[in-house]
């Protein structure tokens, strides 16, 4: 079961709002003594996520959580937009598959750089993405 | 304001990186130096990054873009100081910076650059002499 112990939310509008959003996550991050390198991954995923927020969705907002399974300490982090969605998202998660001509990294990357990742989204509707990165 | 100040020193420029880059610093960045390069007809660029604790796939593709664009100007560019959590991150987001130059500091920077010059220098007048020898 897992417990959240510590809660923030954060709208994303600008690039001002991402810029506070990456020193709020690394203080959450470092307050429970993540490594360096899990800091890294962490806040590189983010960094990833809310850009698409940005890009696709023009707004939305972030949750930063501690949470805890008894086992182990990390932080969650949920990416929500009421954006155009995502119609296909094996497709999305594919390296190198952008509608954006971009190249195509951010989910597939994000994901990669973090322990547990989860995305749902309607069409219509919008998309919210969810990770976690553990202490260590 | 949404400015990262670059150095002339003699056929280089050198730019330190000490903020916390956003999409939009990175976009004038790339503009800035591509810019210097041709007004000073540079033949180095050196980007510090080593106070960069994060390089998303946005700001690893800027470098890229200052590198491919500085070569089709005659100019080299070195990246220097990436931190070890960055570069272990980069490759595993799957933006390996493929193509560009890296030292452990400025000081290294500095002297590959002057030997990646004079290796472009040593190859040019090969290819004239190569030329010489040309039947008329
Ligand atoms: N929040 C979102 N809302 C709507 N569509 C999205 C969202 N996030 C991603 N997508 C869709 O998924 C595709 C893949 O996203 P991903 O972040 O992997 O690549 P990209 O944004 O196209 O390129 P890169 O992130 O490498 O610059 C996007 O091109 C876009 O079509
Ligand atoms: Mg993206």
């Amino acid at each position: 079961m897992m417990i959240s112990l510590n809660k923030e939310t954060l709208k994303i509008v600008s690039e001002q709002d991402v810029v506070l959003f990456r020193q709020r996550l690394k203080e959450y991050a470092s307050k429970i003594g993540m490594s360096l390198l899990n800091q890294t991954k962490l806040i590189t995923a983010s960094s990833e996520l809310v850009r698409n927020i940005l890009v696709y969705a023009r707004q939305g907002e972030v949750i930063i959580e501690v949470v805890t399974d008894r086992l182990q300490t990390g932080v969650r982090v949920t990416f929500k937009d009421q954006g155009p969605g995502i119609a296909d998202i094996p497709k999305a998660m594919q390296d190198g598959f952008s509608t954006n001509k971009s190249l195509g990294l951010g989910l597939p990357g994000a994901k990669r750089l973090v322990n547990y990742f989860d995305i749902q989204s309607t069409p219509g509707n919008g998309t919210t993405v969810t990770i976690i990165r553990w202490k260590r | 304001m949404d400015r990262i100040p670059i150095l002339k020193m003699g056929h280089f420029l050198l730019v330190t990186i000490q903020v916390d880059m956003y999409d939009r610093l990175a976009l004038n960045l790339e503009n800035d130096l591509i810019n210097a390069v041709q007004a000073h007809e540079s033949k180095g660029v050196l980007i510090d990054i080593s106070a960069v604790s994060i390089v998303d796939s946005f700001m690893g593709r800027i470098i890229g873009n200052i590198a491919t664009m500085s070569k089709i100007m005659d100019a080299q560019t070195v990246v220097v100081g990436m931190q070890p959590a960055v570069a272990i991150t980069l490759v595993e987001l799957g933006l390996p910076l493929a193509g560009v130059y890296t030292a452990l500091n400025v000081e290294k920077g500095m002297e590959l650059l002057q030997q990646k010059i004079t290796e472009e220098a040593e190859f040019d007048i090969g290819e004239a002499e190569e030329d010489d020898d040309q039947p008329e």
